[in-house]
């Protein structure tokens, strides 16, 4: 790194400096998006977290499921209307999320606010739908271990809804003021990541819920 | 590589300042001005400083760490004869109870993270965390835990389960009231604190490291904390999850542990050792880092087998989660499934092998400065061994039969944490306190506590080995006479004395040092890693200049250019983000000021903690609070937020 190089990109790489002694880094972005910023790794790190936590949640179902003589314990698997059709709608909020984190990574910030809060009204509707899950899982937390778990699936992953979909609300307000920067353009587009962990990790919870109690 | 020998007076030696000219006076104080917290009692509570966080996580597991201690002593005071009377039998199962719960939760893993978060930004040239005001809140959380539990304590609705709360005996039908729900929320707060404090690490070791600091010049003890941490995000969530249950078996009648209803008892033992087996190793693995610093330092050399001590850790982490069973081995698993547990514990000992072949390789081909801080460390040697011997020993099934919850366990598991972790970090506190206060501490004073802390410790855990071998079971509040047990725990009682006087002995050597010891320079041990580069105590923003870094021990190698970053903010909280595996330039980034709102939030976040354990509903009003201190935390400040757009370059 000692030789001047011509080819040196003062974006990428600085610039050398006092007869190359020191190294600039002034020309250097201030923001950047995906892996490359600490929020990424911040939130992938809250995915890991938490996916585990999902996991272990399966794996106790199943362990309970390897001891019980007749599952579910209270013979009734949950409905299917309400799960299937939540399961589609968090599949359809991938495309206005996916929209959201494209336009924030091209610093767009009317695409921003417009799929922002496309994905905040969805997010409403599948909370509303979500309390219609409740009522139909056909089982009730204290009557039974398949019931306690089963609401603790349901539970965990309906935290991560209320959560997120308030995160989304601050994050949505926000740029609706004068106070947007780069740096909030990232938070967007890792919010969205964060969107994405949500309904995938729906998608298993869905199959256990629903299909573990059938099959 | 040697590295050439010091004055004898270490604390004023003469290692070259590699930093060159510096910052000139006036950018110097304008960098102190904008990386200091705000001064006051509101801007006591506002800090964020990785380095002021890190001193209060610091003093307060200590604080715990006393308090656990007295209970031990409490405890060896009521075995010390046959039929004691000093504890009656609910106080002595509160008194096990918090004694393992402290050491553990609120001791032994905090700790780690406590030392990391001082260490890690110096040693990889950065000047903060990242994600500082989480580390406050993390900080704040796990304090608010610790206090929770020993108000219960003290209100006599103090846990006694067990540090590891068995159902069914932790359940509703069992242990009526609300003492189980404190130790279960206190899981809740410790483990969220350390979960957070984990993700700040990695972000801290993968995105700021000095420009040139590659993944494969990474000090070991960053390579331990990195391994760690990771450790930390799949170990901690299995307790979290299995408290969570416990908690809701106990106060809104699920069923997950309760057999009548489906449930299975040995679910909480599955998720509970899924954990704590790993635990072991996130209270083992930091130490091995400081092992490694304080090694290489002492025998004036770099530590041999750099790559195989790398690997060596991965490796352990790995092996880490495949041996929870062989705490179960007295239940009515399949016994082949419990030999595959048995041929993964015995094989755990191969990467603990690698390293201390490698430190003995270091130590034998280096020149020894006998200090302090060595002799912590030459002490794990002793004790670990003997520890993991006994390991292996319990690996074994038809062993485990027989000395399962016997005084052998309670002697074992002693010797691998005390020889693995407090030994070592014992030596750290020494080998560190120069950096963390600017002074020395008394060298003499430190052999005295070194000492007795050594033979008290084998006098205090060695007799239990016998005493287990005896039949001696372990959490019984006292035993007749004709048992016979009587001298070998008198002698255990008289140990543990000798350990509490050693550690009275540190804590007057901390208090007097650190007004009165001997001023420390910046180098004083003559160390080759970053943190030894930097004024003791270090200056607010930690680096004046932040380093290139070429090497695995930069301040043991001839001065490369360049030398070191320039353009960078001193006026702003700018720090620069640099690649993951190769540590390239990145970008630049501003850190947020100084701020009360992680503090209210932990005060919210507490409030819902502690008010779910007498209503369920709790969790939905306070939320409330917990929502709004989370919002304003995060709402930018305009004027912030127009310097930054000015500043602004996009990527």
């Amino acid at each position: 790194m000692s030789a001047p190089d011509l080819d040196r990109d003062p974006k990428r790489d600085g610039c050398l400096v006092e007869d190359g002694r020191a190294l600039d880094v002034s020309t250097l972005p201030t923001f950047a998006f995906g892996h490359r910023s600490p929020m990424w790794w911040g939130t992938m790190g809250l995915m890991l977290i938490e996916g585990t936590v999902f996991a272990l949640t399966v794996m106790a179902y199943f362990y309970l499921r390897s001891h019980a003589s007749v599952w579910p314990m209270s013979r009734f698997p949950p409905d299917l209307i309400w799960g299937t059709l939540n399961t589609v709608i968090m599949l359809a909020s991938v495309i206005p999320n996916e929209l959201a984190k494209r336009a924030a990574e091209r610093l767009d910030l009317a695409g921003v606010r417009l799929w922002m809060v496309v994905c905040l009204l969805i997010s409403f509707v599948f909370l509303g739908v979500r309390v219609l899950e409740f009522t139909a899982l056909n089982t009730r937390w204290d009557s039974d271990a398949y019931g306690s778990v089963v609401w603790m699936l349901m539970g965990l992953h309906t935290t991560h809804l209320v959560t997120d979909a308030y995160d989304s609300a601050v994050l949505t307000a926000l740029t609706f003021t004068d106070k947007m920067e780069g740096k909030r353009f990232v938070d967007v587009s890792e919010n969205a990541a964060y969107w994405y962990f949500v309904v995938l990790s729906w998608l298993p919870i869905y199959a256990v819920v629903y299909w573990g109690a059938r099959f | 590589m040697t590295v050439p020998a010091p004055d004898q007076d270490r604390a004023q030696g003469t290692w070259l300042d590699r930093n060159g000219p510096g910052l000139p006076p006036g950018a110097a104080h304008t960098l102190e001005q904008t990386w200091s917290d705000p001064p006051g009692i509101i801007g006591w509570f506002s800090a964020i400083n990785h380095k002021t966080i890190s001193k209060r996580f610091m003093v307060t597991t200590f604080i715990f760490f006393l308090l656990g201690g007295l209970l031990a002593i409490a405890m060896r005071l009521q075995l010390a004869q046959p039929n004691g009377r000093l504890l009656s039998p609910d106080l002595y199962n509160q008194v096990f109870t918090m004694h393992g719960s402290t050491m553990m939760f609120l001791f032994a893993v905090p700790v780690m993270q406590a030392v990391a978060t001082y260490l890690v930004p110096l040693m990889v040239g950065a000047r903060s965390v990242a994600f500082p005001r989480m580390n406050a809140y993390a900080y704040w959380i796990f304090t608010f835990g610790g206090i929770m539990l020993y108000g219960a304590f003290f209100l006599d609705i103090g846990p006694d389960a067990g540090w590891f709360a068995y159902v069914p005996l932790s359940g509703p039908q069992y242990s009526p009231g609300k003492r189980v729900d404190f130790w279960a929320q206190m899981i809740t707060f410790t483990e969220l604190s350390a979960l957070m404090e984990a993700i700040v690490l990695i972000t801290t070791i993968l995105k700021m490291r000095a420009p040139g600091m590659t993944l494969n010049r990474m000090p070991l003890f960053v390579w331990t904390m990195l391994v760690t941490s990771f450790m930390i995000l799949f170990a901690m969530p299995a307790v979290m999850l299995a408290s969570t249950a416990l908690i809701t078996d106990r106060l809104v009648g699920t069923h997950f542990y309760n057999p009548g209803e489906g449930g299975d008892a040995l679910l909480w033992q599955h998720l509970f050792w899924f954990f704590g087996h790993p635990e072991v190793y996130l209270i083992f693995i930091p130490p091995l880092g400081f092992m490694s610093s304080i090694i290489a330092t002492f025998s004036r050399r770099p530590v041999v087998g750099y790559p195989a001590m790398v690997l060596a850790l991965i490796g352990t982490a790995f092996l880490a989660f495949g041996l929870w069973v062989h705490h179960m081995f007295a239940t009515n698993l399949p016994e082949l499934g419990k030999t595959f547990f048995t041929a993964a514990s015995l094989m755990i000992a191969i990467p603990t092998a690698v390293q201390i072949f490698c430190w003995i390789a270091t130590l034998w081909t280096g020149r020894l400065n006998l200090k302090t801080p060595l002799l912590f460390v030459l002490a794990f040697f002793v004790i670990l061994l003997a520890g993991g011997l006994t390991g292996l020993m319990l690996a074994s099934v038809s062993l485990d039969y027989q000395l399962h919850d016997t005084f052998f366990v309670v002697a074992h598991l002693h010797y691998v944490l005390l020889g693995g972790a407090v030994f070592p970090l014992f030596g750290a506190f020494y080998y560190w306190f120069p950096k963390f206060t600017g002074r020395m501490l008394s060298e003499r004073l430190g052999r005295w506590n070194f000492w007795l802390f050594f033979i008290g410790f084998n006098v205090a855990f060695f007799p239990m080995h016998v005493l287990g071998l005896q039949g001696m079971t372990r959490r019984i509040y006292t035993y007749p006479e004709e048992m016979g047990w009587g001298n070998l725990n008198l002698l255990a009682t008289v140990g543990a004395l000798t350990i509490a006087v050693s550690v009275l002995l540190f804590i007057i050597n901390v208090l007097h040092s650190r007004r009165h010891g001997e001023l420390a320079s910046s180098n004083p041990w003559g160390g080759g890693t970053l943190e030894w580069s930097v004024a003791s105590p270090p200056p607010m923003g930690n680096f004046p200049l932040v380093p290139m870094v070429h090497g695995r021990y930069p301040l043991w190698q001839a001065p490369a250019e360049p030398l070191h970053v320039t353009g960078l903010s001193n006026e702003h909280r700018e720090v620069l983000i640099t690649s993951v595996a190769d540590a390239r330039l990145d970008h630049r980034m501003w850190l947020p000021s100084s701020s009360p709102w992680p503090f209210l939030s932990a005060v919210a976040t507490t409030i819902l903690f502690i008010g779910s354990i007498f209503t369920p509903w709790a969790v939905v009003w306070a939320a409330v609070p917990v929502a709004i201190a989370t919002t304003v935390w995060f709402w930018p400040k305009r004027d912030v937020v127009r310097q930054r757009v000015r500043t602004e370059l996009k990527p």
